[in-house]
């Protein structure tokens, strides 16, 4: 790839930070060059975002329909699963997954609780509901807002 | 309290190589990225369909994670010290003890938590490498080299990714220089590293790695949108221009970075064949960016035609063809 014909397709994807290629100069010569991004892997990102997205509103549907308790949501929420939930709670597979289903989580000892909103980094209160809305990952945890519609 | 290192950063494509190529330079040791790429036999291809990370099969262009830096400081007979934690006050106490004494501390962790990364970045990954050059009150100063400049990140988020969960826990792994040699040897470093990736690349006997892992992975792909339907046919695919492109390869799957390397190389031996190499290298890194174009176009729907998955394998045949003449020529003017 030469210098000039390195892409430059911005999304707000790397939030402003330019990434380094390697093209060659006009001499044939390796040389660094900075990149705002380039479409196929802006794509690529967007896609693996949205799947997460995907995710989280399934969890939060399912949650407000009654199958699953909120733990199941922020799990999703916070990128999480089952394995990971049991690494950071110290709590059994099983435990984690009685949890997630909606019955269980009727009445919860106060010291799960604790826990689990320690884990995802919200409140006991918070953990007790899902947001009235779709929300998106990045906007939520990080306040980023993903532009979806870049042009092409 | 504080302590700052005088620590030169440098922004590179991968953070196993930036970390290595800017600790190295601390010490004197100038070696560009490119070149620490390819003394650490970097470059490798392996299409991994029976491990899968979020229900995609992993595949990946570059070696398990670590194994860059342990290579290159083995191949330049550099001591140095690695170690992990259990106890997570202690992790911090030992990197405050080295600061203290001026020594810049190479780090692995995770990536959620790292608050100066950009956001859409953020995934619960684990394998990132970072650099603590110094701190002061509750802040650390890190040199990643994803970031153009040297950052700061507090105690509580340094501590969380340091001792994040998931795939590959780091378990506040962290690694520095102990002793250099008196003279390092790189142009037998440099040839050492080339077979190594000849021989990762052409004669690993199982069909998932090496350039055989590229065949494979092209006759999965022709068979993926009636195997798996649409939707997941298409997250597959974009999995693979995401390890291929988004995880600091320098573009092309770490291709035209050994490029680079070969140019290096071919001047450090003063072996002109190996400027021929570099040239056939970024032709291959050309025809995996041709491979990225048409995947984005299959995921993003602009491809509608039912021969679009078999033209992608057909590139990746293509590609194999191109290398497997790369390195078989690379293991002769070495050999020579």
């Amino acid at each position: 790839m030469k210098k000039e014909d390195v892409p430059q397709h911005s999304g707000n994807l790397q939030n402003g930070v330019k990434e380094i290629q390697y093209a060659v100069d006009e001499k044939g010569n390796y040389t660094q060059v900075k990149s705002v991004g380039w479409k196929p892997k802006n794509d690529a990102l967007k896609q693996a975002v949205n799947l997460i997205d995907e995710l989280i509103e399934d969890a939060r549907q399912q949650v407000i329909s009654g199958n699953k308790s909120p733990v199941f949501f922020y799990m999703h929420l916070k990128q999480m699963d089952y394995s990971i939930l049991k690494q950071y709670t110290g709590f059994s597979k099983i435990r984690i997954k009685k949890h997630c289903r909606n019955k269980a989580f009727n009445n919860p000892d106060n010291n799960i609780l604790k826990k689990y909103a320690e884990c995802f980094g919200i409140t006991v209160e918070q953990l007790k509901t899902v947001p009235q809305e779709p929300v998106k990952s990045l906007d939520y945890n990080f306040n980023f807002k993903l532009e979806n519609n870049q042009t092409d | 309290m504080n302590k700052i290192i005088d620590f030169k950063h440098g922004q590179a494509a991968h953070c196993e190589n930036g970390v290595t190529s800017n600790l190295l330079n601390f010490y004197g040791i100038k070696l560009s990225e490119p070149m620490i790429f390819g003394i650490g036999s970097g470059l490798f291809f392996s299409y991994m369909p029976f491990i899968k990370m979020n229900g995609i099969p992993v595949t990946s262009f570059r070696p398990l994670p670590g194994v860059i830096f342990k290579r290159v400081t083995k191949r330049l007979g550099i001591e140095v010290k690695v170690q992990k934690f259990n106890n997570q006050n202690k992790s911090m106490l030992e990197l405050n003890r080295l600061l203290d004494q001026g020594i810049p501390v190479g780090m692995v962790v995770g990536v959620y938590d790292l608050t100066y990364f950009p956001p859409a970045y953020r995934f619960r990954f684990n394998a990132h490498n970072i650099i603590g050059t110094g701190y002061e009150n509750n802040n650390y100063f890190i040199s990643d080299p994803v970031m153009e400049d040297i950052e700061k990140l507090s105690k509580e988020d340094l501590l969380k990714n340091r001792f994040a969960k998931g795939t590959y826990r780091p378990k506040g792994k962290m690694y520095y220089i102990k002793n250099l040699p008196e003279n390092s040897e790189t142009e037998n470093a440099v040839k050492k590293a080339i077979k190594h990736t000849c021989k990762d690349m052409l004669t690993i006997p199982i069909p998932f790695f090496g350039l055989k892992g590229i065949t494979t992975l092209a006759n999965q792909i022709e068979k993926w949108p009636q195997k798996l339907g649409e939707k997941k046919a298409k997250l597959y695919l974009g999995q693979i221009v995401r390890m291929q492109e988004e995880i600091g390869t320098g573009g092309a799957g770490f291709r035209f970075m050994y490029a680079a390397f070969l140019q290096e190389a071919g001047k450090l031996l003063n072996d002109p064949n190996l400027y021929e190499s570099s040239k056939q290298m970024t032709l291959t890194g050309d025809r995996w960016r041709d491979f990225g174009v048409l995947a984005g176009r299959i995921f993003k729907q602009r491809e509608k035609s039912e021969n679009a998955y078999s033209e992608a394998a057909n590139i990746l045949r293509d590609i194999r063809i191109k290398e497997e003449k790369v390195f078989k020529d690379l293991q002769k003017i070495i050999k020579a």
